[in-house]
């Protein structure tokens, strides 16, 4: 079964503080970090992996990921080169792991060898923000199935309720709530705004769970958020750590750590 | 009626596709902008009341009709017959207010109260800032960090007219980045910002939509070339293609006319082999650039290399996707002018005819020699835009 669905479909029984689904980019810092970051992760406590296959031309993202896609890049990470050192990733990682990129290099790479490649690999879902739902539902979402990838859709505060009801239709494994009108890492917390589109979206008793992310960034955001779905998606937060980092391995399991065990006891 | 479903159509399908070309490939947050214009924008171009006021404007604030001018030295030296269609002389200097003029007042329809817009060599920036200006929107224009330090003057007349320019610190620092800052400005802004594209590139609808308000320029050129010659279609229509604008306006109202040849110009650069090249047919494969599937210039693994053209305008590593189809189905002629090519044609020009082209339209004129065009033949050059941006260029190659 796939990982991602067997996850959301544990995680009610395994734990209530919602799940953590930490994002990075791929060969950042270096170019041979990639499969170090992601063990750290695991270890420190991430119950769901999104790695970021570095674009020239991120139009979703916001400067952090955007500095972290150019300097990946110069580092010399490619698709090729991201198969290549994931191949025996699960031989030591159990978690769900996603791959999450804009829909260009994937095309050049090729729709199906690239779902056949994500399949042979260990790869349990992909988020393609730029692929438009009816290319996908008309031309790529056999391909996907037949290997067994699952495609995560987002929605926006300003997505009509019509077209989440289609989103959640077509979707499997979870549906990434995109918590404000912005790139990533623009903004953070949860205001009153969102506190109602949250709930719009809780009294909609969509089939699939939800995770929200942007502006998610520490304990506290990851906790309110937490409070309205099933987990939420840390992304320039931890980018930041990395670019910060002496010391990635134990950087990344406290950053982990503190995100979803920091004590309820402290108040700010 | 089965000839008429078996003719061939280079404009736009229903689900906003030119052959396998076009499409909407953006992310969830732009798509509700997106789709709001795409359910309007074809009610509010057909409306009465848009097109009274596009009209009007056209005329007496952009000065149209722009003339075609039979260029009779021009036509000695390549033996037929040339028209240029005077796109240089509407205000701000330049086709690209033919566009802003149509997405201003659609802005407007859509209740909008902010602008956003990308450049390049700024002469979108200029267009969309003063259409803001006419009309009392506020106005934000991104551009590249290294355009701001290339086109000072452009820069300096968009802050006259009141616009914001922030630079794009990212990437290559260029038009492709500040396209970028563009998109993310509208994802960050969604409810009360209106996007004016500046080409015929972008999700659908932007590239018929622009197409459409450009259109204009062929249909004008019909017109008076049959006041002029008797007939109302060329041999030969020829244009600059960087996002493809200009061309896809002169291009227009020629689509079906098959034996109309239409040429479209691309900026070859230092030469199509030297790395340093805009020619994105001939360097490019299909792929997605910023909300549609066209040809661009790419690497093996995808991702969008940086062009180069001593022209900022045809800068860019893609192009429209009506283009991308014209040239697929083979009904478009792609050719390309290397920037020295271009220099000689502009002073060419400009010593025959008096009249100084920007470095965008002298590509255009580079390739007439080239063409094989006959003493019979007509060919109408779409000047697009005037070379006074272009002066600190052009001075270096003044003995």
């Amino acid at each position: 079964m796939n990982r991602i669905k067997e996850l959301f479909r544990n995680a009610d029984h395994v734990q209530n503080n919602g799940l953590l689904n930490i994002y990075f980019t791929a060969g950042f810092p270096e170019l041979n970090d990639t499969m170090g970051v992601l063990r750290a992760l695991q270890d420190g406590g991430a119950d769901l992996v999104e790695i970021g296959m570095p674009y020239s031309d991120p139009v979703a993202d916001g400067e952090t990921i955007q500095k972290s896609n150019d300097r990946a890049l110069e580092n010399g990470m490619s698709v090729k080169v991201l198969f290549e050192q994931l191949k025996d990733m699960r031989k030591t990682i159990s978690v769900p792991v996603l791959l999450m990129g804009y829909v260009n290099p994937v095309l050049q790479y090729g729709i199906e060898h690239f779902c056949q490649k994500c399949a042979e690999i260990g790869v349990d879902g992909l988020i393609l923000p730029d692929m438009p739902m009816d290319v996908y539902l008309n031309e790529y979402k056999t391909i996907f199935e037949s290997y067994g990838i699952l495609n995560i859709f987002l929605v926006t505060p300003q997505t009509s309720e019509a077209r989440i009801r289609l989103i959640d239709a077509v979707s499997e494994g979870f549906i990434y709530t995109v918590s404000s009108a912005s790139v990533t890492g623009s903004k953070s917390g949860v205001n009153a705004n969102m506190e109602s589109y949250f709930s719009r979206l809780n009294s909609m008793n969509l089939k699939n769970p939800r995770l929200i992310g942007f502006g998610i960034k520490d304990h506290e955001t990851y906790k309110q958020a937490s409070g309205h779905a099933s987990g939420a998606i840390i992304g320039s937060a931890f980018i930041r750590v990395l670019q910060e980092s002496q010391d990635l391995e134990q950087d990344i399991k406290s950053f982990v750590r503190e995100v979803k065990n920091y004590p309820e006891t402290i108040e700010i | 009626m089965e000839a008429i479903a078996e003719k061939k159509s280079y404009q736009v399908d229903s689900k906003g596709y030119y052959g396998t070309f076009g499409g909407a490939f953006v992310p969830e947050m732009l798509y509700p902008n997106v789709e709001e214009l795409r359910q309007n924008y074809l009610q509010i171009i057909a409306d009465p009341s848009f097109q009274k006021e596009f009209n009007d404007l056209l005329r007496n604030y952009v000065g149209r009709p722009t003339p075609l001018y039979r260029a009779n030295r021009l036509s000695k030296k390549y033996n037929t017959n040339i028209f240029l269609k005077r796109e240089d002389l509407c205000h701000t200097g330049a086709h690209k207010v033919n566009n802003t003029i149509g997405q201003i007042l659609m802005a407007q329809r859509l209740g909008k109260k902010r602008i956003v817009a990308e450049t390049g060599a700024g002469q979108h920036g200029v267009a969309t800032a003063t259409v803001c200006a006419l009309m009392n929107l506020e106005c934000t224009v991104y551009m590249g960090e290294l355009d701001i330090e290339r086109q000072a003057p452009n820069v300096a007349r968009m802050k006259m007219l009141g616009a914001e320019v922030r630079p794009a610190i990212c990437g290559s620092r260029t038009l492709k980045d500040a396209t970028n800052e563009a998109m993310r400005h509208w994802i960050n802004n969604p409810v009360d910002t209106h996007y004016i594209i500046g080409s015929v590139v972008g999700p659908h609808p932007y590239p018929d939509m622009v197409a459409r308000f450009q259109s204009i320029i062929s249909e004008e050129i019909r017109w008076q070339l049959k006041e002029q010659t008797g007939k109302e279609t060329p041999d030969y229509v020829l244009a600059c293609v960087g996002g493809g604008s200009n061309a896809a306006g002169a291009f227009y109202h020629f689509l079906d006319d098959e034996d109309v040849r239409l040429v479209a110009v691309e900026a070859a650069g230092m030469g199509l082999d030297s790395g340093h090249s805009a020619a994105t047919t001939a360097l490019g494969k299909p792929g997605v650039l910023h909300g549609s599937r066209t040809i661009l210039m790419q690497t093996e693994d995808g991702q969008v290399v940086e062009p180069f053209s001593i022209s900022a305008g045809l800068d860019y590593p893609g192009i429209g996707p009506q283009h991308a189809y014209l040239y697929d189905s083979g009904r478009g002629i792609f050719m390309s002018a290397t920037d020295e090519e271009a220099v000689q044609a502009a002073f060419e020009l400009t010593r025959l005819e008096g009249i100084i082209p920007a470095l965008e339209s002298a590509h255009a004129l580079a390739v007439l020699g080239q063409l094989g065009a006959t003493t019979d033949e007509t060919v109408v050059i779409n000047l697009s835009g005037r070379g006074d941006k272009d002066m600190a260029t052009y001075m270096k190659h003044i003995d």
